[in-house]
């Protein structure tokens, strides 16, 4: 059964549906969301198929597909590993609680709305699962126009200049991914991203290919300085886009890194950790001292987003086990984690209509649910063990000391800004007294609410206890991406950490006579 | 066995606070101590095997955690003397506050959420303090830190307890990062996060370097350090110590338990746990023993002016954490635990009789507006009494052998740093007598103040609920109480119901008996090895000179204790005018030591100040008025002007866009050539 097609198109032909459906407007928006509803969940059980049927011990692409399409330019080649499962298994799971999250918050053109969605989630399985790099680039850029859509046509009151600047941001570097990867397919004669990444490129040329692409995946992830479409996106979103946007889209950066920029460019990558390191030093301070002045609920959440992906390129340019599996841990626990507080800020949002902090106080009171769950998902953020934070942070600073002491540790003051910022948002919107009487009367969670975020709340209790789950299937597509790494020459900087015997101490200059050897 | 007696406390946590408001609030009271008292029991259980039937030590794989590399960690249970002793101290007292909880916590609202919290404390400490690895003690030490946030925070409603909330939080994320770099320092040198592998490796590493911050470092004495910070955070010493007087926002019970007995006793656990890395590196083992030190006397003099009567005791704390820390640091690490073990049972008896003491003076926290109480609350006075005679280390009371093998020694040890700390011990030993005979004469003697009192004014006039705490009760100078004025306000203190003196009994009994029972296989010079078999560096030629130091170091704690007691009784009994005119007199030293030697106000001006300004900085000169300015909005700028849009459009994008990126490119490039990566 050609199962990734099938994830990729049904959501396709249901968006059509969507916006055909029979009826007057009120009734066409009801069916519409139980539409986009039942696809959206019947794509998460084929999700979970997809992750019982993947053997982590068996070869490394599964479920591969191929249809040659346009050959040799274009080929419908799909198949994925742990990591294109991973990513797939967190998108289909997302998906149903942006329907539900937005089942009473939309009214203005629901079937739009629902297909922009569903477009959505077809383009991201597209992106994870594609195994042909100009597939990979359509399904990859695709996906911003549902989401350009998604913020200009239901978005808030700058939503024109939010998504212009989102488009804006990312257009330059997906031209210049564009021609490097043209000239990359002109050297290797396939479009196969297989044979691309066992493909030794000049060294030269890796430079140059490496920072096309890194124009692309830095803007996409964000890196600082490329971040400040983020807030503006996050703000003007409805909290459906917010936790795509968060959940998702954000992880296209770091899929893309891993997918390309290590294994197709490793000598560069070793080279130019140098490059990534600073800018996610600088981020991780820079935007988590941003967020601790925020008065806008989802502005702060975004630059917080900021922060932790830094943390996941850093990891990934550790170029260790442990620095790359915890990024990918990173990804997903950021994913599921962000996505619940996007989602926690929408359900006070669509009560009392306001992100401003100031409007709200004291809903231990008067919402205990909400505030148990909220705690959990800003303990989560903060990486407090026993949440899938800790894991993520833990393995990616952990892998990245191996490399460099100074990174890590500027990466991990966050450890201290995190959790600053994080309480002292939950301080002024669950502690304290109510600022009004529309805050002091606000409901607590209803039982769809509750059916959205209990799920996450699970997943994140999971993947921090017993986190195996999710790495056991990822262990080979990242082995296979360290090996690819292994042996590569590293910024001659002193990095160098091996430990010297006892007394007297000398600094060896082992590392430049060793280096030219290893170049060959 | 040891699983149920550590995971009983979650599953009670979990159904207490998840099904609180099903099964009812005294469901979950009832669920939760019942759940304590029987780990309580097995704690014992396990301590005896260990102190009486020569137990080995043992671990317990529960399920694997991370795996990433060479890295595994398990979540296991690790068992040994040093655990043993740490069961029985948490258990225990967690049992007893549980108790006293009933009565103390009997007209709250929320007393499932409260006993809920308990328990995920005593889980999470269980963890501590079990951990087979240095992950493993992280979580622990991460989940004691969330429930001490929770509880300090208990009655969320009140401003002063969410700032000491999210202070005692974020100081100990403070710690946490020395912790966590110490951990990934660990890996780097020892290849693994098991205790027993590390421990039992460090002679292969010691005296090696690595770099570390692009100079080179010795590797047991940065590891050491490293991990020392993250001590300093969860024990409040120097520096790091800001966070715990203000913890006292938190219900009494909470001070008790957790800012007493356990939890700020994980700083020094940890060094234990680790002592023989640390006894591989002189340089960690003097800053332990300075640190110490200094904690000791800047707590107890600030001890000395404090006028609340659990900000006193919390300085004590915080003093009595620094006499731990010190006979660490002098490689006595049995007497380190000794003193932990009975600074347990006399600390939380203090904390609970002075909740006592509230409890009957109507939630009024100011101790210049107590006096006379001692006839009117005889029992609580009496365990008063018993807890501040071990606490300053009167004639065969628990304190007396465990502050005395502290002191013994650290001047048996001999080295510069340990001798330093064994004059500023001595010092600060008479500094507690003082303050604690301050504590008990302004509580418990003289002529009654109480009229001065708002919370007495209330409670007579009747406008004031019991369950009321959401007043600013802390004890800041400035609050809006009344001038001292003398006089009952026809005010009747009632002694506390059975629930809450009952744990004072048991812990008076403690703190009375547990030195004299304990001191020989804690500290004996033959016994102590015996009793801590390897699970803990236990240096017997140090344990056995103890014994022989000069006569006038055996007696000066005793010394220390009468000057402390007689200078006491002068100031606040025979001469009650002596401190304002001491304070007047010393303006500048009173000042200094009331602004708690301006720790305060320098963190808040620096780190808080400095922050919030950063961020601002960031966020509009950094973010809008470059990155945007020059980025999209320059972009949308040109457009808007519509000349030759798409060639400039793109030309004034590109160029401030490569502008910024080469800013930052060059800013970076030179930041680490300076730094080294």
């Amino acid at each position: 059964m050609p199962i990734l097609s099938i994830m990729i198109l049904l959501p396709v032909v249901a968006a059509l549906v969507a916006v055909t459906l029979p009826g007057e407007a009120p009734e066409q928006a009801a069916r519409a969301r139980i539409v986009a509803l039942a696809t959206t969940l019947l794509e998460f059980a084929l999700g979970v198929v997809l992750w019982t049927g993947f053997d982590a011990s068996g070869a490394p692409f599964q479920f591969v597909e191929k249809l040659p399409l346009f050959a040799p330019y274009l080929a419908w080649h799909l198949g994925i590993d742990g990591i294109a499962l991973m990513l797939i298994v967190l998108s289909v799971f997302l998906m149903p609680m942006c329907i539900l999250a937005s089942w009473t918050s939309i009214s203005k053109r629901v079937p739009e709305y629902m297909a922009a969605f569903l477009l959505m989630e077809s383009l991201m399985i597209g992106t994870f699962a594609a195994r042909d790099i100009f597939l990979f680039y359509l399904f990859f850029e695709g996906g911003l126009i549902p989401m350009f859509l998604i913020i200009g046509v239901w978005g808030g009151a700058r939503r024109i200049y939010a998504s212009y600047k989102f488009f804006l941001y990312t257009l330059l570097g997906s031209v210049l991914m564009l021609v490097a990867m043209l000239y990359m397919v002109g050297i290797a004669g396939s479009t196969d991203i297989g044979v691309l990444a066992t493909t030794d490129f000049d060294k030269g040329a890796q430079f140059w290919l490496f920072l096309a692409f890194f124009a692309s995946f830095a803007v996409k992830m964000p890196m600082w300085p490329v971040h400040t479409w983020l807030p503006d996106a996050h703000v003007e979103a409805p909290t459906a886009g917010s936790v795509i946007l968060a959940g998702v889209l954000l992880k296209l950066g770091g899929y893309g890194f891993v997918r390309f920029s290590l294994p197709m460019f490793p000598d560069a990558s070793a080279q130019l950790i140098w490059l990534v390191f600073a800018l996610s030093m600088v981020a991780v301070v820079y935007t988590s001292l941003v967020a601790l002045v925020q008065r806008d609920m989802k502005k702060l959440i975004a630059y917080s987003s900021v922060a932790h992906m830094a943390f996941v390129t850093a990891g990934l340019f550790a170029l260790n086990t442990q620095g790359i599996e915890g990024a990918m841990v990173m990804m997903l626990s950021h994913g599921l984690v962000s996505g619940a507080l996007f989602l926690c800020v929408g359900v006070i949002y669509d009560r009392l209509h306001t992100r401003e902090i100031a409007r709200y106080g004291g809903l231990a009171d008067n919402m205990p649910r909400y505030a148990l769950l909220l705690m959990l998902f800003t303990m989560a953020s903060v990486g407090l063990p026993a949440t899938s934070g800790f894991v993520s942070e833990f393995l990616v600073l952990l892998g990245l000391y191996q490399v460099s002491t100074w990174a890590t540790f500027w990466m991990t003051t966050g450890i201290i800004l995190g959790a600053a910022y994080m309480l002292y948002l939950y301080w002024r919107v669950a502690f304290g007294t109510a600022a009004g009487e529309d805050a002091r009367t606000m409901p607590d969670l209803s039982g769809r609410e509750l059916a959205i975020l209990v799920p996450i709340a699970l997943a994140v209790l999971w993947m921090g206890i017993y986190p195996a789950s999710f790495q056991v299937p990822m262990k080979p597509a990242v082995a296979a991406v360290v090996d690819r790494l292994k042996g590569r020459e590293l910024a001659t900087l002193p990095t160098e950490m091996s430990l010297t015997p006892a007394l007297p101490t000398v600094i060896a200059p082992a590392h430049a006579a060793e280096a030219p050897e290893r170049t060959h | 066995m040891i699983q149920l007696l550590v995971f009983l406390p979650i599953v009670t946590a979990l159904i207490a606070g998840l099904g609180g408001r099903v099964i009812g609030a005294t469901a979950a009271k009832g669920l939760t101590t019942a759940g304590l008292f029987v780990s309580a029991a097995l704690a014992w259980v396990v301590f005896t095997q260990f102190w009486l039937s020569g137990a080995q030590g043992y671990t317990v794989h529960v399920l694997d955690w991370i795996q990433s590399g060479d890295l595994r960690v398990a979540w296991a249970l690790k068992v040994d003397t040093l655990t043993a002793v740490m069961l029985v101290v948490i258990t225990s007292v967690s049992a007893l506050v549980h108790l006293y909880s009933w009565g103390y916590m009997a007209e709250d609202p929320s007393q499932g959420r409260f006993f809920a919290y308990l328990s995920l404390f005593t889980f999470a400490m269980l963890m501590l303090v079990t951990a087979d690895n240095l992950v493993q003690m992280f979580f622990g030490w991460e989940g004691v830190g969330l429930a001490s946030y929770l509880l300090i925070g208990f009655w969320y409603y009140k401003p002063s307890a969410n700032a000491a909330a999210m202070k005692a939080f974020v100081v100990n994320r403070v710690g946490d990062f020395g912790f966590s770099l110490g951990i990934f320092a660990t890996f780097l040198v020892f290849g693994t996060v098991s205790l027993d592998a590390i421990l039992g490796n460090v002679g292969a590493h010691a005296g090696q370097t690595f770099s570390f911050l692009g100079g080179r470092a010795d590797v047991m004495t940065t590891l050491c350090l490293l991990l020392f910070v993250g001590a300093m955070g969860k024990s409040a010493q120097l520096g790091l110590h800001t966070w715990l007087p203000d913890a006292m926002e938190g219900p009494t019970p909470v001070s008790a338990l957790i800012h007493a007995a356990t939890m700020v006793t994980a700083g020094v656990f940890m060094v234990c746990r680790l002592s023989p890395m640390f006894e591989a590196s002189v340089t960690a083992q003097a800053v332990v023993t300075y640190v110490g030190a200094a904690t000791a006397l800047f707590a107890a003099s600030v001890a000395l002016v404090q006028t609340d009567i659990k900000r006193v005791i919390a300085y004590s704390t915080c003093s009595q954490l620094g006499y731990m820390f010190f006979a660490a640091g002098s490689g006595a690490y049995g007497a380190a635990m000794f003193h932990l073990f009975t600074h347990a049972f006399f600390k939380a008896l203090l904390f609970l009789g002075a909740g006592s003491v509230i409890h009957a003076m109507h939630h009024e926290q100011d101790m210049r507006f107590y006096g006379a109480l001692r006839k009117h609350i005889p029992i609580t006075f009496a365990m008063m009494t018993i807890g501040t005679l071990a606490l300053t280390g009167f004639f065969f009371t628990a304190g007396y052998y465990s502050k005395d093998a502290i002191l013994e020694a650290a001047f048996a040890n001999g080295s510069d740093h340990a001798r330093f700390a064994f004059v500023i011990g001595a010092f600060v030993a008479l500094l507690t007598s003082f303050y604690s005979w301050r504590l008990v004469f302004l509580t418990f003697y003289g002529e009654p103040r109480w009229a001065g009192s708002e919370h007495i004014q209330h409670a007579v006039h009747g406008d004031h609920g019991h369950d009321d705490h959401a007043h600013d009760t802390h004890a800041h100078d400035t609050h809006a109480h009344h001038a001292p004025a003398t006089g009952t306000a026809g005010y009747h203190p009632h002694e506390s119901p059975l629930s809450m003196l009952l744990p004072l009994f048991v812990l008076g009994l403690g703190a009375l008996g547990a030195g004299w029972l304990w001191h020989e296989s804690f500290v004996g010079a033959h016994e102590g090895g015996e009793f801590w078999r390897g699970s803990l560096a236990f240096r017997e030629p140090l344990m056995e000179a103890m014994h022989h130091v000069p006569e006038w170091v055996v007696w000066t704690p005793s010394v220390a204790f009468f000057l402390g007691l007689i200078g006491a009784w002068y100031a606040y009994l025979r001469r009650p005018e002596t401190p304002a005119a001491w304070a007047r007199t010393f303006s500048w030293a009173y000042a200094f030591l009331t602004h708690k030697w301006y720790f305060d106000e320098l963190y808040h001006f620096v780190f808080v100040r400095g922050a919030q300004a950063l961020g601002g900085l960031f966020w509009v000169r950094g973010d809008q008025r470059t990155i945007d300015r020059f980025g999209p909005d320059g972009a949308a700028t040109v457009v808007a002007a519509g000349a030759v849009a798409l060639k400039r459009f793109q030309s004034g994008y590109v160029y401030s866009y490569a502008l910024v990126m080469l800013v930052g490119l060059a800013a970076s490039a030179a930041w680490f050539l300076r730094g080294g990566l």
